[in-house]
């Protein structure tokens, strides 16, 4: 139906009024509206007007505001930025991205008050949390409703981290906890309890934004570490190199740049030794201690300085090689922004580093303020950060613990890395992956999707409105033009494979589900 | 008595994971615990692989230098109308003494003050009157009673080891010695397979069982019985819609790296579900119960039924089976889960003809330890229990139950009966293979009649 250039009613009066109110100009500020009965409506009202207004006239309604001195045109957000930080508008859009990268996406309005705070005061409410983080909603349980129990039962290590992801306040830090559990990735497979994951992960916690050299450090002696790279296996006359090389070439330096040979690596090794465990069938690993007794208290030759070097020393050897700082840098670069930096940008962050002291929070800083992040192309979000950001979206909390086993077909399981090396970001995608992102979609639709077949669901619900349905239950999520269209061109399609009345309602209400899933398997939903 | 410690289990999970990841990876795992055998298997490399004409997604191992193209046709040339035996693993140490539960015995309930089956219980064994069927063993009874099954009451080795690890690295390579690469099944598919044919050595539980690795020929594992699909609560032709503007994601322009990935694997996502959409899903002529394990055995019947070339099969048991504390409820729902799949697996084979074709072999790396602990569990013994199921079975009981009286030094259940003479027997008389090739010391082993004339 069309939509008719004047209502039919008003024709009337209209020559009425042209006869004898002739000196009456009128604002329209009125559209027509589907009244939902099939019918069209006016909605708005008109403004009349006795003497021809001047051109720019108010329109109203009501009195015409007093003017006002005409501000400056103020910038979008009215914050200092530092030189070389991101300059254009920082609005919800950026606000989004910015809680993609450093966290698990927005929950409803989160956006918009990081848009208010400004670039820096979002970066910093992030950067600079106060205090212990709070989880706001119901606690975790499993699928029989019973609260989980993460060092005991299997996969409840998976969902007791996602839970964190989903309720935190404080995303960044769960967000950092992630970078360095993929930096130095541990495994579960290596390690005899859980819960000295989850030990390891709140260590993460505690220190991903401070000193980098005082994370590698508890991160050298962290028991979970000690067992996955044989640290306490590590003693005089018998030592293990397992650790002392993937300190360097995975954790500070990185291979084939020169910074290390395999000397060092031997020399490293040697170092590290003195740590030691007890075993018990009861514990497992347990009472991880240094053992003056083990350690080789001989002279050690690293980067050509000779001393009688320790497990303390072996991580500042690293950060003071003149190769590490920009190891660093481009490490952490990469876990949010998809393109590397440029050489002055490089160069700014590692002198950011060194200066501070091997800090981690100012170079973190730099990263989440820079125009890269902003302006630069997306990147595809690892599987655990799309499923925490959909449940945030969709309002869910953790009731279920099939999320470990749904995750492992898409590559990602917490505590259980692939190897020391982490995930690989650059394989998050293919049809194995794919399907499997697509199921966790399904199943976290599983409270919203509707049933097609209880005869509940709208029998009239235009394709318009069920896409704006659709989007309303995703916490509305900027969705690009050409993937809204296609949508819509879905939803029309639908609505035209109605024929007898009994389909009116089901194919609505599947017509409801499958806007759901497109939109949860969306390319908008994937990337960030 | 003071509850003793029982986290047995915890340690084995974690056991249990690091070897089916080096079975699947086979590098760079950490050495966690000194002598443990390698799994074998370990270091077969390993392709993924989607068999158009099986309609399944294979994780294919051994296997790197085959064009993939070849395995179609090494499905598609493969003889069918071999002899299939399917082996189900009862993972961690089932309890034997609830299986076959000797309530004629009379120590057997002042070990299991709280365990006990009680007299009056379950089916009598015909074959011992000393023994019960657990209850939750019903449809095995059942298939006893038919003369479908043949029972191994106290099998295991001498000098019984009781690590998971070991332990079930003995049974699955066939031989007491650790650091064996390939697995007893894996050899015979060396020794008689196709080059060819990854289906002819197949894992149901999405990665391989180190007892079918092979030294050569490929071999597959499987995640799913069911087609590559993809779920939503859409039917059509709302669902063909839905599906159209998947594709259209994936194929609409990128402006970058990241979305053009996201584009692609989009892509190749809808292509493969229109693919194998098609082929996927089975009927099944019995009723399964609605279980995971029977699905996976309904899914097993329906491939032997479309022809598909298989040799050895391997799936494991429902559950775990590590109780070393609340044994009987953990037990009870496992055990009646397993059986019950299995009865309507048999009823399946019958119902479609195949049952001549199949021969399905139950086993777990040992038995439990008569006297219960105080966790209301039971810890790690030695002599366990197997089964050798199927309608050519001789249905024969092999071994005898040893009796609580006279337990061994560590106060275990007596070995009456060696499992290699079990693999032996299985080589010899229901695949026809001499045993002498794959059994280390075969000659050494007697040959119980397990197969009917």
């Amino acid at each position: 139906m069309a939509i008719p250039r004047t209502p039919a009613s008003a024709a009337k009066p209209k020559r009425h009024h042209r006869r004898h109110r002739l000196h009456v100009w009128k604002d329209k500020h009125y559209r027509w509206v589907p009244d939902g009965n099939g019918d069209w409506r006016v909605q708005g009202y008109i403004f009349r007007h006795h003497h021809k207004p001047k051109r720019g006239h108010y329109r109203g309604p009501g009195k015409k505001p007093p003017v006002r001195a005409k501000a400056a045109i103020a910038p979008v957000n009215p914050d200092p930025r530092p030189a070389g930080a991101y300059q254009g508008p920082f609005g919800t859009e950026q606000a989004v991205r910015l809680l993609n990268r450093a966290g698990f996406g927005p929950v409803p309005g989160q956006a918009e008050h990081l848009a208010s705070l400004g670039l820096v005061g979002a970066v910093q409410s992030l950067t600079r949390p106060s205090g212990a983080a709070t989880l706001t909603g119901p606690p975790p349980v499993d699928d029989d409703g019973a609260p989980i129990a993460p060092a005991d039962v299997w996969g409840h290590d998976h969902i007791w981290w996602l839970d964190r992801m989903v309720r935190t306040d404080q995303p960044l830090v769960e967000r950092m906890a992630l970078v360095f559990h993929d930096w130095f990735a541990t495994s579960i497979d290596g390690v005899s309890k859980p819960q000295q994951m989850i030990d390891q992960s709140n260590l993460f916690r505690s220190a991903c934004f401070g000193s980098f050299l005082d994370l590698f450090r508890a991160v050298t002696v962290d028991p979970a570490m000690l067992q996955w790279l044989n640290g306490a296996e590590n003693r005089k006359g018998a030592p293990n190199e397992n650790y002392g090389r993937e300190m360097m070439e995975l954790f500070s330096l990185g291979a084939d740049r020169g910074a290390y040979s395999e000397d060092d690596i031997r020399e490293q090794a040697r170092a590290l030794t003195g740590w030691r465990n007890d075993w018990s069938g009861e514990q497992g690993a347990y009472n991880f201690r240094f053992d003056p007794k083990l350690h080789d208290t001989g002279n050690k030759t690293v980067f050509g300085q000779t001393g009688n070097w320790n497990w303390e020393d072996a991580p500042r050897l690293c950060v003071e090689n003149p190769l590490h700082p920009s190891f660093f840098v481009a490490k952490l670069w990469s876990y949010f922004v998809p393109q590397p930096a440029s050489a002055s940008v490089a160069d700014g962050l590692m002198s950011t580093y060194r200066s501070s002291g091997w800090q981690i929070r100012p170079v973190l800083e730099t990263i989440l303020t820079s125009p890269d992040l902003y302006e630069g192309p997306a990147m595809v979000k690892p599987p655990v950060v799309q499923l925490a950001g959909m449940l945030r979206a969709l309002g869910r909390y953790i009731d279920t613990d099939a999320w470990t086993w749904l995750c492992e077909p898409a590559g990602q399981v917490l505590f259980r890395p692939p190897n020391v090396s982490g995930w690989d970001d650059t394989r998050w995608l293919d049809t194995s992956r794919m399907r499997a992102r697509w199921n966790i979609v399904d199943y976290a639709l599983d409270e919203i999707s509707v049933d097609a077949w209880n005869g509940s669901y709208s029998t009239t619900e235009t394709a318009d409105e069920a896409l704006s349905r659709a989007i309303a239950s995703w916490s509305s999520p900027a969705l690009r033009p050409e993937h809204r269209a296609e949508l819509l061109d879905f939803a029309n399609r639908a609505e035209k494979k109605v024929a007898a009345s009994w389909e009116q309602g089901p194919y609505r209400a599947m017509r409801q589900n499958a806007l759901l899933q497109l939109i949860g398997i969306s390319p908008d939903t994937i990337l960030q | 008595m003071s509850p003793r410690p029982h986290n047995c289990c915890r340690d084995y999970t974690r056991s249990q994971l690091l070897r089916s990841a080096a079975a699947e990876a086979g590098k760079g795992l950490p050495v966690i615990e000194r002598g443990m055998p390698e799994p074998a298997g370990t270091g077969l490399s390993r392709r993924k692989f989607l068999s158009r004409s099986a309609g399944l997604a294979l994780a294919v191992y051994g296997a790197s230098k085959i064009p993939l193209s070849a395995f179609e046709t090494g499905i598609a040339q493969a003889a069918t109308g071999d002899k299939v035996l399917v082996s189900v693993f009862f993972d961690g140490g089932i309890d034997a003494l609830s299986v076959l539960a000797p309530v004629g015995d009379p120590r057997y309930s002042q070990l299991r003050p709280n365990l006990a089956l009680s007299p009056g219980t379950g089916t009598p064994f015909s074959e011992d009157t000393r023994l019960n069927w657990h209850p939750a063993a019903a449809s095995l009874a059942t298939l006893h009673a038919e003369g479908k099954v043949s029972a191994f009451p106290a099998i295991g080795y001498d000098h019984p080891d009781q690590s998971h690890f070991t332990s079930r690295h003995f049974y699955e390579v066939g031989e007491l010695a650790v650091g064996f690469r390939t697995g007893w099944l894996g050899r015979y598919i060396d020794l008689v397979g196709d080059a060819e044919n990854p289906l002819q050595g197949l894992s149901m539980d999405g990665s391989l069982s180190p007892m079918i690795a092979t030294a050569e020929k490929p071999v597959a594992a499987i995640d799913s019985v069911d087609s590559y699909d993809l779920w939503a609560p859409v039917s059509d032709p709302i669902e063909t819609e839905m599906y159209r503007s998947f594709a259209q994601f994936g194929a609409l322009p990128a402006d970058s790296p990241a979305l053009a990935q996201v584009r692609k694997a989009t892509k190749q996502t809808d292509k493969l579900r229109e693919d194998l959409g098609g082929i996927g899903g089975f009927t099944s002529p019995v009723a399964y119960p609605d279980t995971y394990f029977a699905h996976k055995l309904a899914g097993l019947a329906a491939f032997i039924a479309a022809g598909l070339p298989m040799r050895a099969v391997t799936i494991r048991a429902a559950g775990g089976y590590d109780t070393h504390s609340d044994q009987a409820p953990d037990l009870e729902s496992n055990l009646r889960e397993t059986c019950e799949g299995l009865l309507a697996f048999q009823r399946d084979l019958e119902a479609r003809g195949l049952a001549d074709r199949v021969m399905t072999e139950m086993w777990s790396e040992f038995g439990r330890r008569p006297e219960e602990n105080g966790s209301a569990g039971t810890d790690h013994g030695a002599a366990g229990c197997a089964f050798v199921i199927g309608s050519k079975a001789k249905g024969e009981m092999v071994g005898e139950f040893p009796g609580l009286a006279n337990l061994d030094t560590n106060e275990n259940v007596r070995v009456t009966s060696d499992f290699r003479t079990m693999y032996c027997a299985l080589l010899e008389q229901w695949l026809g293979q001499d045993a002498g090739p794959i059994i280390p010391g075969a000659s050494g082993f007697v040959r119980p009649a397990l197969v009917k004339a």
